[in-house]
């Protein structure tokens, strides 16, 4: 019985493992190897790698990601957190109205108003520009945020508002000197969640960072394989290193993606 | 009590906090939403200065668009599809990782690493498998002498396989839902059930599943709203092709703005889509939450 468990754990941890063999097969095979996918090279070459880097731009792609996910995540970070205080310690019918509001947007699909964003992005000048596109991914991953933020700030004692109070601090200084700090755990839940959206983000950057300058890398990624449908190899390569920088962030601090997923998830 | 009459009846001022993301949602999000219902009543092409309002000419044309109705079929294949397998097999997984077994954790991490990877990487990865010349599956048939398979020039066949390749990806956040759902349970409810002489299924129709509703619920609403709205992986493993017959609402909405320049066209199929999707999860998240039973 024991050893039957443990040849389907085996088999279950391989079975999802192979995308990622194949993948890596690949990107390792010298252009010259034409055997199957499924035979690991022998004579590896980092030559993939070199000319993925070089054609697909991926050093830029790779700035640009960065610059573009660390400040679309401390814009979501602030401006949720300050945006949940009021709404979840006094729940008046206009705030709970407001909460509605911001929660009701969840629901929306950022693609079905592409079209009006997209003319309005263009009307404003906003077209390959980084502003543009942060100030988008802020937004619609704003709903997010402040639904985890309230619920959380609904957990907070009131009686540390309160003591507060007594001790002088006045109502805003409240929520920077009390409520704050104490959003620590939640904080590193939404900075992993808002910032994989925004860093795998396709829908959004594939229409808003075209220019070569300003891509992100999944934009990178599909104008290069589009470009060298040929050269599979190179494209194989440009994914390792395209998903490279999430996984080695994930496998260090996996404990956190998987909780922060749970907190997300169970308390809606 | 003093301290809290005077902290809510001068609290007001706070409302100040949340202008910021109002902001936000006001310019981007209610503006386009308005925007885009004027936009869907003009021909407008998305680029030049001039068009006219034509009414709810772009909404009729829908109905006689032949492509619509693939489009649709497919849309509910990849949101109930994905849905029903990702559900069922994060559960499986769940209650077999929710054993005591060494390594659980590292299968639990292999599984969920997909989710963390961008979704149009991921349409890649599985492109590697289908392609017809040098696919990865195409490999293994050979080796059995078989005749190799165009797998995705089937528009039937490839939305089977992006709707897999959706689930594989993101079972891994069925299985944690699920597994974060079966350590809440009791679990000296198994030990009654147990001394009353229940066996395995009973146990798990009796205790596990209602006990599980509240996970069963989150999953369910998150598939659904992922699956219809699916894109990347469309756009990476077949664009929506060959035509529209792999073609998602999101997909086929893309090409109607910017390949066929019809603006006010892709404008009403976003608003029938909005419309679609909000209707579907929160009827499903009506209906979910009234199975819900309280511990």
């Amino acid at each position: 019985m024991k050893t039957l468990k443990y040849s389907v754990l085996t088999l279950m941890g391989s079975l999802h493992l192979i995308p990622f063999y194949i993948l890596l097969s690949m990107a390792l095979k010298p252009s010259d190897d034409t055997s199957s996918k499924w035979i690991f090279p022998i004579d590896m070459t980092m030559d993939n790698f070199s000319n993925a880097w070089n054609q697909a731009h991926l050093s830029q792609a790779l700035m640009n990601n960065f610059i573009i996910t660390v400040c679309s995540v401390v814009l979501i970070v602030f401006i949720g957190a300050l945006a949940s205080y009021p709404l979840s310690r006094f729940p008046t019918k206009w705030n709970q109205f407001i909460y509605l509001l911001c929660i009701s947007c969840l629901i929306v699909p950022a693609l079905t108003i592409l079209v009006p964003l997209y003319s309005m992005i263009v009307d404003l000048g906003g077209i390959n520009t980084y502003w543009a596109a942060i100030l988008t991914q802020v937004t619609f991953q704003l709903p997010l945020t402040i639904f985890l933020f309230t619920g959380f700030i609904s957990s907070v004692p009131r009686e540390l508002d309160e003591a507060g109070l007594i001790d002088g601090c006045n109502k805003f200084a409240i929520f920077f000197r009390i409520i704050l700090p104490l959003l620590k755990p939640i904080t590193a839940t939404v900075i992993i969640l808002t910032g994989l959206n925004v860093w795998n983000d396709y829908q959004f950057s594939i229409f808003f960072l075209q220019r070569v300058s300003v891509q992100t890398i999944p934009v990178a990624l599909s104008q290069f394989i589009s470009q060298f449908q040929n050269q599979i190899s190179w494209v194989a390569a440009g994914c390792v290193i395209g998903m490279l920088p999430v996984t080695v962030l994930y496998l260090f601090l996996q404990k956190y993606f998987i909780r922060g997923l749970a907190d997300g998830a169970v308390k809606g | 009590m003093q301290v809290k009459r005077k902290m809510l009846s001068s609290s007001a001022i706070l409302n100040i906090m949340y202008i910021p993301a109002l902001i936000f949602f006001a310019v981007f999000i209610f503006y386009p939403f308005i925007e885009g219902i004027r936009i869907s009543f003009t021909n407008w092409d998305g680029y030049s200065q001039q068009y006219s309002y034509v009414g709810f000419e772009k909404y009729w044309a829908m109905l006689s668009d032949k492509n619509i109705g693939t489009t649709i079929i497919n849309t509910i294949i990849f949101g109930f599809g994905s849905t029903i397998l990702q559900n069922i097999l994060g559960l499986a997984y769940a209650l077999f990782l929710d054993q005591q077994l060494r390594a659980k954790g590292l299968v639990r991490t292999i599984v969920y690493l997909p989710v963390i990877i961008s979704s149009l990487i991921m349409g890649y990865i599985w492109y590697f498998f289908f392609q017809f010349d040098g696919g990865a599956v195409n490999d293994i048939l050979a080796v059995f002498g078989a005749q190799p398979i165009d797998w995705l020039s089937s528009g039937p066949r490839a939305v089977w396989i992006i709707t897999f390749v959706n689930t594989f990806q993101f079972m891994g956040v069925a299985m944690t839902i699920f597994v974060a759902g079966l350590q809440s349970i009791p679990k000296d409810y198994y030990e009654a059930a147990s001394i009353d002489g229940a066996n395995w299924w009973s146990k798990f129709k009796n205790i596990t599943l209602p006990l599980l509703m509240p996970a069963i619920t989150v999953n369910i609403v998150l598939n659904i709203i992922g699956g219809l709205k699916l894109f990347d992986v469309i756009v990476a493993m077949t664009n929506g092709g060959p035509g529209y017959a792999s073609s998602s609402l999101s997909t086929m909405m893309y090409n109607l703005y910017f390949a066929r320049q019809d603006a006010g066209y892709a404008a009403a199929l976003g608003n029938v889509m909005f419309l679609f999707i909000a209707v579907v999860s929160i009827t499903s998240l009506i209906l979910l939450k009234r199975k819900e039973v309280k511990l």
